[in-house]
């Protein structure tokens, strides 16, 4: 039988760890059915791939800590892997996926600890972790639905089971279109790499979008390349909203990041539009909505203080747009946040609230 | 709504004042339409020697006295302290160690009352009828006398604050009647049934203090408390100044500190009480009991409880005299068999879970609980890693980060939590109440202030001695140096000289050395 404490109160409001990790991955729904929508059976082996490994990952762990494998009950490793599903490309292979939540489980999460410990988000230092070791894999993007969308020649149907088998378990090269036509066959530039790619060759960036035949409404919905769960703005923001409402997140964190982003993208490209992107375009593009709404809130790895959250918020926009804009890489929205994480300690120790009965200025003891 | 926005909104007039945070359990008001019923006497009244905050008091009586019901059987030791007397009339049996609500289960001196069923009263305290004319430093001894202390369940002794300073004058009273514990009903009902004398109550207050203006609050969810209050306020006449305030219903709203918000948008500051900013606050059962004890002298012998909880069939609130065994009154509304079941000793935010239902009804006692472990289960469960979700800091009134505070007191860095204002904590257990891992946060901070205060009292005592071990270091130097001045002295004295300017000085001294010397003399012969 447990220690059970004597103390008060008893009563309690009956949330729970495993409800809350629950509520994220219901959250997560609309961008992972529409993940499938896109990406089609590549989208269901890598969900399934990197759930099913940071499961068994989190309870070889828990084997070897001698720990209850009554943890494994609480959704947070199952959400680890789900996070990681989605901020893949569709496009990865199979030992890379596993690889990425084994670092998300082991590296992530359990050296520090376990659940609650980690300073990083798990999910994503893993793909940060992909990205640096593997940069090509990381940055090829399957045309979404590509058949469906009119690729003529050598495009592959991502709703054929035997097709998107063959590409998750051998690679490219399996695939005889790639074979016949080379990897631009089936895949395209991601809108923000190729904003960045034209300015490295001159292009001003509404000329590069111009070339690259983009529509917000498109990138808007999510019609537009880019990893697994990460296209839908509209998706993302309707888990959002459900995060919000359920009162599992605040609205301090991605509002002032989204917020923060906005703004900078609004002032620079007032100043200087040939050079900088629109806010619109910058809302939309690449990771930021799913940064903003469920990995800078991850609550372990975000500062705990409303002020503090807003200031996180702030700095992860600021560095987001920073990378964008001036960076090597095309996207910053995952650095910045794990950037980001590092200061969480820093900020809640200084952006406490006023205690009830102190004045203003400072606290006397 | 961000805090922020909130603030200006209140400073601007547009939205009344509220503190952040706070909570909202599950009501469970279910005894609230039930009327106050009277239990019987008990055979035996069982009184322990301390049912306020401070010292504890000393017994009067002896085993085998015969008392009075008013008589006042244990006197207060030290200022914060409030006298102890006799519910009814009957023999001492015993004075002996017996438990009390604590959670340990601990004992404390107890004096044993053998009712004799006559309920003869002692009447040597006068009622004062003429209150509004008595000087007010009479009547606050008549609080002091008649034990009167926090009946809402800090019992904090009730006539101290009852004081008219001139550094402070107070403004306005307010009567507490919030209630937001889940269960509790106990000051509902007095509220609807004795609605008057409250008021009466309220006007003494207003009257000893030097008050203006006063304000009663209740919480939306007593709608009949409400207007019983407001017909007793319209029935008297010149009362403008007095109004009953219907607050939303949020728990903790009848916290001292956070009602002080909520009505006026004052902050008592950190280490300061009410009067500070000119509010005195009072429980409506301890206004009740004010009543009693100047308009009928009448000192506090019984209060009302609030008997309920889902392991019981009847609840009720019953006015009991102290000193009544919780169990007869499980057992008056039908709960016999204990096996199971937790027994909670007032609300179930704040109060103590008991070992079992042997401790007797005191002062503090607004409500006894019988919870089923189902009831209980969800905040018993075992503790889980913080997930830093936050909750805790947003459910927090005083705006404290429980979750970091748990964690310093956790690993024992107390410095640093005393420095995150780990003792601003009210202990309102709303932290615990939210936290999806279950931590019995409020637990650490308990832990954390008596470990804290444990140190500080070691600090204090080891900084007496170390500076009576110095001044005694001090004193025996001086003496050494006093001794051989002295001897130099002397010594001169005895030296032939021709000049004798100062025979009187030269003389006592010599006394004195010689008697020294005399008893230097005398002590190894005497051992020999």
């Amino acid at each position: 039988m447990p220690l059970i404490m004597l103390s008060s109160p008893h009563a309690h409001g009956g949330d729970s760890i495993r409800m809350t990790m629950f509520t994220v991955v219901i959250a997560l729904l609309p961008a992972s059915i529409f993940s499938v929508y896109l990406f089609g059976w590549l989208a269901v082996l890598m969900i399934v791939t990197c759930m099913g490994v940071a499961l068994i990952t989190e309870a070889i762990c828990l084997a070897l800590m001698r720990r209850p494998l009554t943890t494994l009950l609480d959704n947070s490793a199952a959400l680890t892997g789900l996070f990681l599903a989605l901020t893949l490309p569709a496009a990865t292979p199979w030992w890379m996926a596993v690889l990425g939540s084994v670092f998300a489980i082991v590296l992530g999460k359990q050296v520090y600890g376990g659940l609650g410990y980690n300073i990083f988000n798990p999910a994503l230092s893993a793909r940060v972790i992909l990205l640096i070791s593997f940069p090509l894999n990381m940055t090829t993007w399957i045309i979404p639905m590509s058949v469906q969308m009119g690729a003529t020649h050598g495009g592959m149907d991502l709703y054929d089971l035997s097709q998107c088998l063959t590409l998750f378990f051998g690679g490219f090269d399996a695939l005889p279109a790639v074979a016949q036509h080379g990897l631009d066959a089936i895949s395209m530039a991601s809108p923000l790499g190729h904003v960045k790619t034209a300015a490295t060759l001159g292009i001003s960036a509404p000329a590069a979008l111009a070339s690259y035949h983009y529509h917000l409404l498109d990138a808007f919905l999510g019609f537009e390349a880019g990893s697994l769960g990460e296209t839908s703005a509209l998706a993302l923001l309707i888990g959002g909203i459900f995060l919000l409402a359920r009162h599992s997140i605040t609205w301090h964190i991605p509002f002032s990041y989204l917020g923060t982003v906005a703004l900078l993208a609004a002032i620079s490209s007032t100043i200087a539009p040939n050079q900088f992107t629109s806010p619109m375009f910058n809302l939309f593009a690449g990771g930021l909505m799913l940064c903003a709404f469920f990995m800078a809130t991850d609550p372990v790895s975000s500062p705990v203080t409303p002020v503090g959250q807003i200031v996180f918020g702030i700095g992860c926009g600021v560095i987001t747009w920073s990378i964008r804009s001036f960076g090597g890489y095309p996207e910053g929205a995952m650095f910045s946040v794990l950037l980001m994480n590092c200061a969480v300690p820093l900020i809640d120790h200084y952006c406490r609230p006023r205690v009830y009965g102190y004045a203003k200025e400072k606290p006397e003891q | 709504m961000p805090a922020t926005l909130r603030n200006l909104a209140q400073r601007l007039g547009m939205m009344a004042h509220s503190f952040p945070g706070g909570v909202h359990p599950e009501q469970h008001k279910v005894s609230g339409a039930t009327a106050i019923e009277v239990n019987a006497l008990a055979p035996v009244h069982i009184l322990p020697m301390k049912q306020h905050i401070g010292a504890p008091c000393s017994a009067l009586v002896n085993i085998g006295d015969r008392v009075l019901r008013g008589q006042k059987i244990a006197k207060s030791e030290g200022y914060v302290s409030v006298p102890i007397h006799a519910p009814t009339s009957g023999r001492v049996v015993k004075i002996e160690e017996h438990p009390i609500a604590h959670p340990s289960g601990m004992g404390m001196p107890s004096i044993f009352i053998e009712t004799d069923g006559d309920d003869a009263v002692d009447q040597t305290l006068e009622p004062i009828s003429d209150w509004l004319n008595a000087d007010p430093a009479i009547l606050r001894e008549r609080a002091r006398m008649c034990g009167l202390a926090g009946l809402g369940g800090a019992v904090f002794p009730t006539f101290i604050k009852l004081v008219r300073d001139q550094r402070f004058p107070i403004e306005t009273v307010i009567l507490n009647g919030i209630e937001c514990e889940p269960w509790l009903t106990s000051d509902h009902r007095l509220m609807t049934e004795s609605a008057t004398e409250i008021l009466i109550g309220m006007r003494m207050i207003k009257h000893m203090v030097g008050a203006t203006a006063g304000l009663i609050a209740i919480e939306d969810n007593k709608p009949k408390a409400i207007a019983a209050m407001r017909e007793a306020v319209a029935a008297v006449n010149d009362l403008n100044d007095v109004r009953v305030v219907e607050l939303p219903t949020r728990y903790p709203q009848g916290s001292e500190k956070q009602l002080i918000y909520t009505l006026t948008g004052r902050e008592v500051p950190a280490g300061k009480l009410p009067m500070h900013v000119g509010i005195i606050c009072q429980n409506v059962g301890t206004t009740k009991a004010l009543y009693d004890a100047i308009a009928l002298g009448e000192p506090l012998t019984e209060r009302v409880v609030t008997v309920s909880g889902d392991a019981l069939p009847r609840p009720a609130n019953l006015l009991v005299r102290l000193g009544t065994p919780a169990r007869l009154l499980f057992a008056r509304q039908g709960l016999e068999d204990f096996t199971g079941l937790q027994i909670v000793h007032g609300g179930p935010m704040m109060g103590e879970r008991l070992k079992g239902p042997d401790i007797p009804v005191v002062k503090s006692t607004n409500g006894l609980l019988a919870l089923s472990a189902n009831a209980m289960a969800a905040a018993h469960t075992v503790e889980q890693p913080c997930i830093r979700c936050g909750h805790c800091s947003e459910a927090c009134p005083i705006s404290l980060t429980p979750n970091l505070l748990a964690d310093q007191c956790r690993s024992d860095q107390f410095d640093k939590a005393a420095d995150y204002q780990l003792f601003d904590c009210i202990e309102c257990g709303c932290c615990s109440y939210v936290c999806p891992s279950n931590i019995p946060l409020v637990h650490y901070f308990r832990y954390g202030k008596g470990q804290i205060a444990l140190t500080r009292r070691e600090q204090a005592f080891a900084e007496a001695s170390r500076q009576r071990s110095e001044s005694r270091d001090a004193r025996i130097e001086r003496e050494k140096a006093e001794k051989a001045a002295r001897r130099s002295r002397v010594r001169q004295t005895h030296a032939p000289k021709p000049d004798t300017s100062k025979p009187e000085t030269a003389k006592t001294d010599n006394a004195t050395a010689t008697n020294s010397s005399n008893t230097a003399n005398t002590k190894p012969e005497e051992h020999s």
